[in-house]
């Protein structure tokens, strides 16, 4: 019944969506690895790029928007890092995360206010969005050019936090946040590339899932950005090819799952059940260190 | 301090009977009114809201599954009350299902308290180790997994899948909810201020310390927890009540998100807090703040801003500022007492007075 | 005299790093003994392994003569470990290997009835809490005080494990008698260290000198018989540590505890010392009376010479 094609179909809309989850989780890991947050509101920012590009491709060309929504999203994330999380540097761990519940729920209920609790039609992008044929295959370019884009982006990133100044900083502070700021990093700085590296690429990461996908609805962040989250965690937290492998690992295996009828509506638990089978079996993830308390 | 505890006990019966009143006239003549309503969700939220503010706030375990074992417990309450001449009617695409029997309402709520409660030392077991932000994570996808597994077309006989439970027995009195909460509350009190709730706030304050001073982490921490699900299965049973219908759609985790602000604007490690915080949540996003959705043509302006979704928005704003300025909520860690009240009072009413009595006692 | 506290051969290996080498050392019934050594000896460490916060790499402890704390090289470690006897501690050492059949049940059951663990294999590893019951109490370096608990609940807490009572009887208040007991003992406790009168203000609202003492009166509420005390001067003024001196062999009189502790104040440490033990980077370089320790080369090279800088 189903052939070879029909097999890489899905392994490649895996590997689409593994992509995609990954772009999303390395805004996780990062401001994970600095802050010790789970940034709630980063799937939200995902979100509110979608909606960005609705509203702006209305009156602008996609030459012009696709930048402009960029722009727009990173100044979002900076913007909820200053606003809400800043204020809270001294504050208990808790107090941050639930800070980012909030921010999370804030920006949903903007959308909805804003949208009016309707889907929107995203811009079609005819450039990502063609089909193309290969062999028996009918594939659109957007499954070929997300890995390829993301692979190309995690590479500068890393090349970025290995060899720039700033990137030492971040190394730097994700040790030790104290002795970094006594060492005279402006921790703020830092802190502020982050967010603005994180949303830039959840940015990205929009435009390619919404093309793909058509619509934007307020309550869509949701889900990829916690299936993000898991990916980041599967990978070691605060490490970025653990989350671009672990993202990769989620996105094939929920194409998989969504394809068998039965259990497609596992699709999203089955995230979870990963999520919890790690953290028992290895509790700092594929590639993440160990870090012990002191008494 | 015999007087004044006395008087405190006088003014608690004060205002015990006064509630009971009004909560009776409510129930007799304002029966299906935005009030009665306001107050019984109130009285269910409390509930759920001191149930996650036990393992948040008292025990310091930042727990994200509340809705799933709320959910569990509304299934297990909606399963067992269905009356079998309903079942084929509820059950159409599943013959009527596999439970073919009718448990008495106060039986099932107990058990809608247990069930959660066993779910919660399954998963207790493995996740309990894990540090703070992991385990938010790790329970709320074990409430993401539950939500699955109810809606699997393969346990639709147990569950009815993904179509609504309803049918089942049902409260009608205002005074039900409060009743059932009330006790659910003051049993949480009583173990708050027993020597184990010391203990939870122990290891909420210091985790190290609390285990060289021989207390177990292990087994206290899963206490806690499943004492926090059997009252949040109690509390997702009553809100089953409330609706009339159930269905594992509407427990995301949102829901929980909701429930976790309340605790945050009432107070992390309050009671009354969360009390108060709960009939404050429920009446600004049911009753006071709906205005905001409606642009008031009657006043004779028109204010273009105002539609739908405005009400949440300046909702959602105005918990960002309770998180962001007034982190400690209305309460802080305080609890309600009418010695606070009668010396918050004392002190408005003296201010003026107390250079005076200075005076006059030098 | 009898031998309270024993530890054979403890090693503590951090990845590469031996922060414990090799660890030998005896605690008997009412002596007071002091750790010492430069910073970042492995002390603190050491007061870890014995009280169950870490594992050792290596190595047993024994308390009253029953080991309650032992391990050996495993996994990763057998191949990096650093340290001396890697097998020692190995299957020949556990004393349920020489049981059979229903001497090993019972033998089990036993542990598990007081203990609340039965250890299946020859690793035993312990919660700190578990160590604490058996009658070991510490206070902590870095203060570890409840801080939004009264002076008196931090006492209070602390007598929770030997509570008789569970969940249903404490929750409907069914232990009333239990509870004024305690809360009785607490306060007799408060009065004997000083703090009654300021019982019911916030732990952390006291003065330095005031929340070490409460630590330690928090430590005494779980009735130990060994008390382990780090550095319990730190951060006195010379007037508050004579007064500490006094405290802690009042302690040693009045409540019959023997006390272990780790100390920098040198004066203190000869003031009330019976024995003194000196690590120096995780090794024990010297053993015995103050004034052997006084005389002794290794300790003036390693340590003594920089400690009298410190008492000026």
């Amino acid at each position: 019944m189903h052939d070879a094609a029909y097999f890489v179909q899905l392994l490649l809309s895996g590997v689409t969506v593994g992509s995609l989850y990954a772009l999303i989780a390395i805004g996780y890991t990062m401001v994970y690895g600095i802050l010790r947050l789970i940034n709630f509101a980063h799937g939200d920012i995902f979100m509110m790029a979608g909606f960005f590009m609705v509203y702006i491709s209305a009156s602008c060309s996609l030459a012009v928007s696709i930048p402009l929504v960029l722009i727009l999203t990173v100044l979002l994330g900076v913007l909820i890092e200053k606003a809400a999380y800043k204020p809270l540097r001294t504050a208990p761990r808790m107090s941050v995360m639930i800070s980012a519940i909030g921010v999370s729920y804030l920006l949903q209920n903007l959308a909805t206010y804003i949208t009016g609790g309707i889907a929107r039609a995203y811009p079609d992008i005819p450039f990502l969005t063609k089909v193309m044929q290969v062999g028996s295959l009918s594939i659109k370019r957007i499954t070929i050019i997300t890995p390829i884009l993301t692979i190309v982006l995690v590479a500068i990133l890393v090349v970025l936090i290995q060899k720039t100044k700033i990137g030492m900083a971040m190394r730097a502070v994700s040790r030790d946040f104290e002795t970094s700021q006594l060492m005279g990093i402006k921790i703020n700085s830092v802190i502020s590339m982050t967010f603005v590296i994180g949303s830039f690429l959840a940015g990205v990461a929009s435009i390619l899932y919404f093309a793909n996908y058509g619509q934007v609805s307020p309550m869509i962040g949701a889900m990829p950005g916690l299936k993000a989250f898991v990916a980041a965690v599967f990978g070691g937290i605060g490490s970025i090819p653990g989350a671009v492998i672990g993202a990769f690992i989620i996105g094939i295996c929920e194409s998989f799952i969504k394809a068998n009828e039965n259990i497609a509506v596992f699709s999203n638990a089955f995230t979870f059940a990963l999520l919890i089978i790690i953290l028992l079996c290895k509790p700092n993830g594929l590639f993440g260190e160990k870090l012990t308390e002191k008494v | 301090m015999k007087n004044n505890k006395k008087r405190n006990l006088l003014l608690s019966l004060i205002l015990a009977a006064v509630c009971l009143v009004f909560l009776l006239y409510v129930d007799k003549f304002q029966h299906y009114s935005m009030l009665a309503s306001v107050l019984k969700k109130g009285a269910i939220y409390s509930l759920v809201a001191v149930s996650l503010n036990l393992l948040n706030g008292f025990t310091g375990l930042f727990s994200l599954g509340q809705a799933g074992f709320m959910m569990i417990g509304a299934y297990t309450y909606a399963i067992l009350t269905i009356p079998v001449e309903s079942r084929a009617a509820v059950y159409q695409y599943f013959d009527g299902g596999i439970v073919q029997f009718c448990l008495p309402m106060i039986v099932a709520l107990v058990l809608a308290g247990i069930v959660p409660m066993i779910f919660a030392w399954l998963i207790g077991l493995p996740v309990l180790k894990l540090k703070s932000d992991y385990l938010a994570i790790a329970t709320l996808g074990f409430a993401e997994i539950m939500r699955a597994i109810i809606q699997w077309k393969q346990v639709g006989p147990l569950t009815n899948a993904s179509n609504l439970l309803k049918k089942f027995a049902n409260f009608d009195s205002v005074l039900f909810p409060f009743i059932v909460s009330g006790i659910c509350i003051a049993i949480i009190v009583l173990i708050i201020n027993s020597t184990y709730g010391r203990a939870f706030k122990a290891i909420r304050d210091d985790e190290i310390a609390a285990e060289a001073m021989g207390i177990n982490l292990a087994k206290h921490k899963m206490q806690a927890f499943m004492i926090s699900s059997f009252f949040a299965g109690v509390g997702g049973a009553l809100l089953a009540m409330f609706q009339s219908s159930v269905q594992a759609n509407t427990f995301t985790s949102t829901m929980t998100y909701e429930i976790l602000l309340i605790v945050v604007i009432g107070g992390i490690g309050s009671i009354t807090g969360s009390i108060l915080g709960s009939f404050l949540y429920i009446a600004c996003s049911e009753w006071w703040l709906r205005f905001l959705d409606d642009p008031m043509p009657y006043i004779g302006v028109n204010i273009p801003f105002m539609r739908g979704g405005f009400r949440m928005l300046v909702f959602s704003v105005v918990i960002m500022i309770v998180v962001l300025f007034f982190r400690k909520g209305i309460m802080g860690d305080h609890e309600f007492s009418w010695d606070g009240i009668i010396n918050w009072f004392g002190k408005l009413f003296k201010k003026r007075e107390k250079p005076a009595k200075e005076v006059a006692s030098k | 005299m009898k031998n309270v506290l024993k530890v054979e051969n403890a090693t503590m290996q951090f990845g590469g790093v031996v922060a414990v080498d090799n660890l030998n050392l005896d605690v008997n019934e009412g002596e007071i003994v002091a750790l010492i050594g430069p910073n970042g000896a492995g002390k603190t460490t050491a007061f870890n392994v014995i009280t169950g916060v870490y594992a050792p790499t290596n190595g047993r402890v024994c308390f009253n003569g029953e080991c309650i704390v032992r391990n050996h090289p495993t996994g990763k470690m057998k191949k990096t470990y650093k340290g001396e006897h890697p097998t020692m501690y190995t299957a020949q050492f556990a004393p349920e290997q020489a049981l059979e059949g229903d001497a090993l049940k019972a033998w089990k059951a036993q542990q598990k009835e007081r203990d609340g663990y039965a250890f299946s294999d020859h690793i035993l590893a312990p919660t700190p809490d578990r160590i604490t019951a058996r009658g070991m109490a510490r206070t902590f370096q870095n203060i570890r005080l409840w801080k939004t608990q009264s002076v008196f609940d931090n006492v209070l807490i602390a007598k929770h494990m030997r509570r008789t009572s569970n969940l249903f009887t404490a929750a409907l208040h069914l232990n009333a008698k239990e509870e004024a007991k305690q809360r009785e003992e607490v306060m007799e406790l408060l009065k004997i260290v000083g703090l009654e009168d300021v019982k019911d203000e916030l732990a952390t609202s006291l003065p330095y000198g005031k929340q070490r003492r409460l630590e330690i009166a928090r430590a005494l509420a779980t009735e130990p018989q060994l008390l382990l005390l780090d550095e319990p001067a730190a951060g006195m003024n010379p007037q508050e540590t004579l007064k500490l001196a006094q405290f802690i062999r009042e302690i040693r009189t009045n409540f019959h505890k023997t006390i272990l502790l780790i100390e920098h104040h040198m004066d203190l440490v000869m003031d009330i010392a019976d024995r003194i033990y000196v690590l120096d980077f995780g090794k024990l370089i010297a053993q015995g009376t103050p004034d052997e320790i006084q005389n002794n080369e290794r300790v003036i090279d390693a340590y003594l010479g920089v400690a009298d800088d410190a008492e000026d």
